[in-house]
């Protein structure tokens, strides 16, 4: 196992690019989901301004 | 043609169809990353050692090489709905441009990060002002640049126009990118980058690589349309059937 992990002591550079594609694959579908979120409720927040202005 | 193409190009129409596709894309993604990085740790080990100077770093290959195609050919799907955009006046076209740049961009970093980190133990030093290394870096700030155009400018349709135009001229930069390592003379282009050879790479890295590429080119397309869902939503945020399901999603 710790052999898998020192990669023949080469560690820090095959891990330091696995490192970062994995880093930020994973940021970006997190900012993808935070954007989608953020989104909703935005647009939601308008739309109800905009059916509540209506009526009054 | 009995299928009607245009009927797609309505973001209306579209957006439902890409949210029921983004959950197939994301298993794809994680099945061909299992079995490609399996494949490059595990089934390629013979590679070290005897007569082949290569040591561990050359599994870096597995996300290199893939991510590096994804940098240019993501460049080539961004220019082809830049252009269709312009020519056929459709805005999914341009949205669809829109979407695919962020990832394209996060790979083209990637694909250099990648080569810095192989850079290092292999060639001595993380970074050269190499033909290949430079247009590439070339490239990353092309779709730096398509995104800040586009955002700089307020008017969304002139913004479209101008970013396609921009990023047009910039699929230079591909065929540069390809050819890059094909220098014919060292004395003339000091070229430190390899030349590759599909046809000399041994089997099993070959595969993983082929494999982890599939795997990043469906991650591709679940982050853009899961970005084109959002820039839809939107741009398209007037409409009543953004409204409608404003609605509903209020409802649940």
């Amino acid at each position: 196992m710790s052999e898998f992990f020192s990669q023949g002591g080469f560690a820090f550079f095959v891990w330091g690019a696995y490192g970062m594609v994995a880093a930020l694959l994973v940021i970006e579908i997190l900012q993808l989901r935070a954007q989608r979120r953020t989104l909703l409720a935005r647009l939601g927040r308008l739309s109800r301004m905009r059916d509540t202005g209506a009526t009054e | 043609m009995a299928l009607n193409w245009f009927k797609f190009a309505s973001p209306a129409s579209f957006y439902p169809i890409a949210g029921r596709l983004v959950p197939v894309f994301w298993v794809l993604t994680l099945a061909l990353l299992a079995v490609g990085l399996y494949w490059g740790f595990f089934q390629t080990a013979d590679q070290l050692g005897g007569s082949n100077p290569q040591k561990e770093y050359y599994r870096i290959i597995f996300i290199h090489v893939p991510t590096a195609w994804m940098s240019m050919w993501l460049y080539m799907i961004l220019v082809g709905w830049a252009a269709i955009g312009l020519v056929f006046n459709t805005r999914l076209s341009f949205m669809m441009a829109n979407a695919v740049a962020p990832t394209g961009a996060i790979f083209t970093f990637l694909a250099l990060w990648t080569g810095a980190f192989w850079g290092r133990p292999s060639w001595g030093t993380y970074w050269d002002w190499d033909p290949r290394l430079t247009s590439e870096l070339a490239l990353f700030f092309l779709y730096i640049g398509y995104i800040a155009l586009h955002s700089a400018i307020d008017d969304t349709r002139r913004a479209d126009r101008a970013s396609a135009l921009l990023a047009i001229v910039g699929l230079i930069m591909v065929p540069v990118i390809f050819w890059s390592i094909n220098c014919p003379d060292p004395n003339q282009c000091a070229a430190l980058h390899q030349r590759s050879n599909l046809m000399r790479i041994e089997g099993n890295i070959l595969f993983s690589m082929l494999i982890m590429t599939l795997a990043f080119w469906m991650y591709s397309f679940a982050t853009t349309f899961m970005r084109l869902r959002s820039i839809i939503l939107t741009r398209e945020a007037e409409s009543a059937w953004v409204q409608d399901i404003l609605t509903k999603e209020a409802r649940a």
